[in-house]
């Protein structure tokens, strides 16, 4: 305080770390961003293309959910394929939380992805003739084992040798992507394509089967047992207290008798385990083929979706529903008004440019100067 | 503090909501003047957008279509960027759902997941544009098109032949731009060694030897579809080796503008590209680049799909119905190119010139007396289907995509 009162002018905001706010506040905060970020990109929108931002949000739902015609029914085509990828980025954002909440960076979640990928598309190929159970279970095995091998390797060097795994998970996606193209060259279908095409097109091995007559019912239960999975984990198991208590201080752990190798190594293979299982969901799931763009940038946008839920595996349904409903409203406008892709990128960059920035109020306040600490 | 902040957002919201709101009649009655004459509706899926050359040209295409249709702009709904794997397919669905009617996706990739959606949309037509499985999926609401492209590349190796004799006769050429035999070389830009690769470069060394028969062809891929790098380094590799035409698969300005800064430098070397016009990169060094001309096709399917009528299953289809073109000759074509340019367009036209004429090329020195178009049983070996009769080999006959796969005397790949 006393380096204070020899400042003669106190600047005008001071910024502090708030203790601690009530939930609505905090809630009532991201809306707001949410809303303040809506009427921005309106009127950006408005500027280019002179289009009344309402109609343009009204676009935007329905390419997610559909086009509200006379026989609407909520469970359309879109609205499933919404739910589809939101539970593909969400598998992925699980996979990542217990690194991340263990202060690993695992950046690696594209790389595990397309290995776990490679390894369901081999299995779908190779073991087409097995009963169906087998199968499945062929596919669900060999790609958490690929997806932890992918992370064990990073894993092991940080924990023995404190390499900087940012760097590692980082490039092992570059080799997974080489990996990718090798598999991609020696299962492309026809030949010639450079692409492998969709695998069993016929009698459809290896693709989820329909649940209650829905395509993609299977992709949400398999991902909301991760998801619950997770959550257990994370908050009631005695491992998860162990990630949170490494992920504070490597420190504190050793001196509580914390194993902190044996956790670094055994929390990254979960994680990467997890990201390689999203990779069956992508191929089994959803595309049933297998390309260099199976992870698509998913395993980089996950990062986002852990990060802003805090790692709170339940918040993450909500964020990646939010970022996939971006991601589709923005290409039906794109499609509608005869923009290109770049409007898609533009609004979604706003519209996370203010979320993240609420986070900002929620745990900072900004102490404007005020008259009478001005005269002193 | 917080409820001054809160307060501003709101007005602020409201402020601009309102500005919005103001608007909104004025976009209502420009949705209201839609053409209604016909309940028409086609959906377009695309690798790229207009930013991408390949992509580009199938828009330009499709817009002249409509336009000599009288289609209107909101029977055509467009989807840019998508890519090959799912989206395509959800994208397919997605038209078909909003009623459309024809469904074309512009990238081969896109084939397998516009084939899916053919099965579950019977009552709508899919095309998928450079494709070859139409035919074997019995699917009768999916369509392949490809034009005969090996005609217009043939049309721009006699544009390279030309230059070629115009060099040797007034002896410009130097010792390392023949090879041992006395050939002149001439280099390829290649992109993957697969069918439609082989049948373009094929089709350009057999068009070079109508005009002067002393040439060998040294091809190098790249293996991509699309590298501007990759393409200018194998351009100045060929180049190293004493090439004198530089001709290439993909429609990147690498190649041209390496063979302009090589030619700017006192090289005697010249360049032939492919789908997009090169004398603005390469005002000098460019030739002619052969080209597809979309609209024709477009033109006939649209117009069969909107009279309801079937969209040929395969169609591949070249000069007989301008489907393809070369593009404007640049300043440097020898003298009385365009002359004979329209002399073996004509003969073309008039079915009295064959590209692939067996009495025109050798494999292993000896005639080609037979050879397959189609692989039936997946093993990547053409098994079925005739293509050499009439003495000619019969190119994009049996399906639209090129077939012609062998590697003829005179040609030798690098890599």
């Amino acid at each position: 305080m006393a380096k204070v009162a020899t400042h003669k002018r106190e600047p005008l905001v001071r910024i502090a770390k708030r203790d601690s706010m009530p939930l609505w506040q905090s809630v009532l905060i991201r809306v707001l961003s949410i809303v303040l970020a809506l009427v921005v990109c309106g009127v950006i929108i408005y500027m280019l293309i002179k289009v009344n931002p309402l109609e343009v949000y009204k676009s935007m739902v329905e390419g997610a959910f559909g086009a509200f015609r006379e026989d609407y029914k909520f469970f359309n085509r879109r609205t499933w394929i919404t739910i589809r990828d939101t539970m593909m980025l969400l598998c992925i954002a699980v996979g990542l939380a217990p690194a991340f909440k263990m202060r690993f960076w695992n950046i690696g979640a594209e790389g595990q992805i397309l290995v776990g990928g490679i390894a369901t598309a081999a299995c779908m190929i190779y073991l087409k003739t097995l009963p169906p159970v087998l199968l499945f279970v062929c596919m669900i095995v060999a790609s958490l084992l690929a997806g932890a091998l992918w992370s064990l390797l990073p894993a092991i060097f940080k924990a023995k040798w404190n390499t900087n795994e940012t760097l590692f998970t980082l490039m092992m996606n570059y080799v997974a992507i080489q990996l990718t193209s090798f598999f991609v060259a020696l299962w492309e279908n026809p030949f010639g394509s450079n692409t492998v095409g969709i695998i069993n097109p016929q009698g459809k091995e290896g693709w989820f089967p329909p649940v209650f007559g829905l395509d993609y019912m299977m992709n949400v239960i398999v991902v909301m047992i991760i998801t619950i999975g997770m959550f257990i984990y994370l908050k009631y198991s005695k491992q998860g207290y162990e990630i949170s208590v490494v992920g504070d201080s490597e420190n504190t752990a050793r001196y509580a008798g914390i194993n902190v190798k044996k956790v670094i190594i055994r929390t990254m293979l979960i994680s990467g385990a997890i990201c390689g299982l999203s990779g069956f969901v992508a191929v089994s799931g959803a595309s049933h083929t297998i390309s260099v763009n199976t992870a698509g940038g998913k395993g980089f946008t996950a990062i986002i979706v852990a990060w802003l839920a805090k790692f709170n595996t339940f918040t993450m349904i909500l964020i990646s529903l939010l970022l996939v409903f971006l991601d589709k409203g923005a290409i039906e406008i794109a499609s509608k008004y005869d923009l290109n892709d770049y409007v898609a990128s533009m609004i979604t960059g706003i519209i996370l440019f203010f979320i993240l920035g609420s986070e900002f109020f929620v745990n900072y306040r900004m102490i404007f100067r005020s008259k009478e600490k001005g005269v002193q | 503090m917080k409820k001054l902040i809160a307060l501003i957002l709101a007005i602020l919201m409201v402020a601009s909501l309102a500005a919005c709101g103001g608007t909104d009649t004025a976009t209502k009655d420009e949705a209201g003047k839609a053409d209604a004459s016909s309940d028409f509706k086609m959906g377009v899926i695309l690798i790229g957008d207009e930013n991408e050359g390949y992509t580009y040209a199938h828009i330009q295409g499709i817009k002249d279509a409509a336009k000599s249709l009288g289609l209107a702009d909101d029977q055509i709904i467009w989807k840019y960027t998508i890519p090959e794997d799912e989206t395509c397919y959800d994208t397919a669905a997605d038209l078909a759902d909003q009623g459309c009617d024809l469904v074309v996706s512009n990238s081969y990739g896109h084939q397998s997941h516009m084939q899916q959606a053919a099965t579950e949309f019977p009552e709508v037509t899919f095309i998928a544009m450079t494709g070859d499985t139409a035919k074997a999926s019995g699917l009768p609401n999916f369509c392949n098109a490809f034009t005969a492209v090996y005609e217009s590349r043939f049309v721009s190796g006699v544009v390279a032949g030309m230059k070629i004799k115009e060099l040797v006769d007034a002896g410009k050429l130097e010792d390392d731009n023949f090879d041992a035999d006395g050939n002149v070389k001439v280099g390829y830009v290649g992109a993957y060694p697969y069918a439609e690769v082989k049948s373009g470069y094929t089709a350009f060394f057999l068009g070079i030897k109508s005009v002067y028969d002393k040439v060998s062809m040294s091809v190098q891929f790249t293996n991509s579809w699309f590298d501007l790098t990759k393409e200018g380094e194998t351009a100045n590799q060929l180049l190293s080796q004493g090439c004198v035409i530089i001709c290439q698969h993909a429609d990147s300005t690498g190649a041209p503008s390496a063979v302009q800064a090589a030619l700017e430098k006192g090289d005697v070397c010249y360049s032939v590209g492919y789908n997009i016009d090169m004398l603005e990169v390469a005002p000098q060094a460019a030739l002619t680049s052969a080209t597809n001309v979309w609209s024709v096709y477009y033109t006939e399917a649209i117009g069969a799909a909107m009279k309801g009528e079937a969209v040929p299953t395969n169609w591949a289809e070249g000069y007989a119905k301008d489907a393809v073109a070369i593009t404007p000759l640049g300043e440097s074509c020898a003298e009385g190119t365009q002359e004979k340019v329209d002399e073996v367009i004509a003969a073309i036209k008039a079915g009295e010139l064959h590209v692939f004429d067996t009495e025109t090329f050798t494999v292993g020195g000896k005639k080609v007396e037979s050879a397959f178009a189609t692989d039936t049983d997946g093993d990547f070996v053409p098994d079925a289907d005739e293509a050499v009769f009439d003495g000619y080999f019969h190119e994009s006959y049996f399906q639209s995509a090129p077939c012609f796969a062998l590697d003829i005397d005179g040609i030798t790949l690098l890599n």
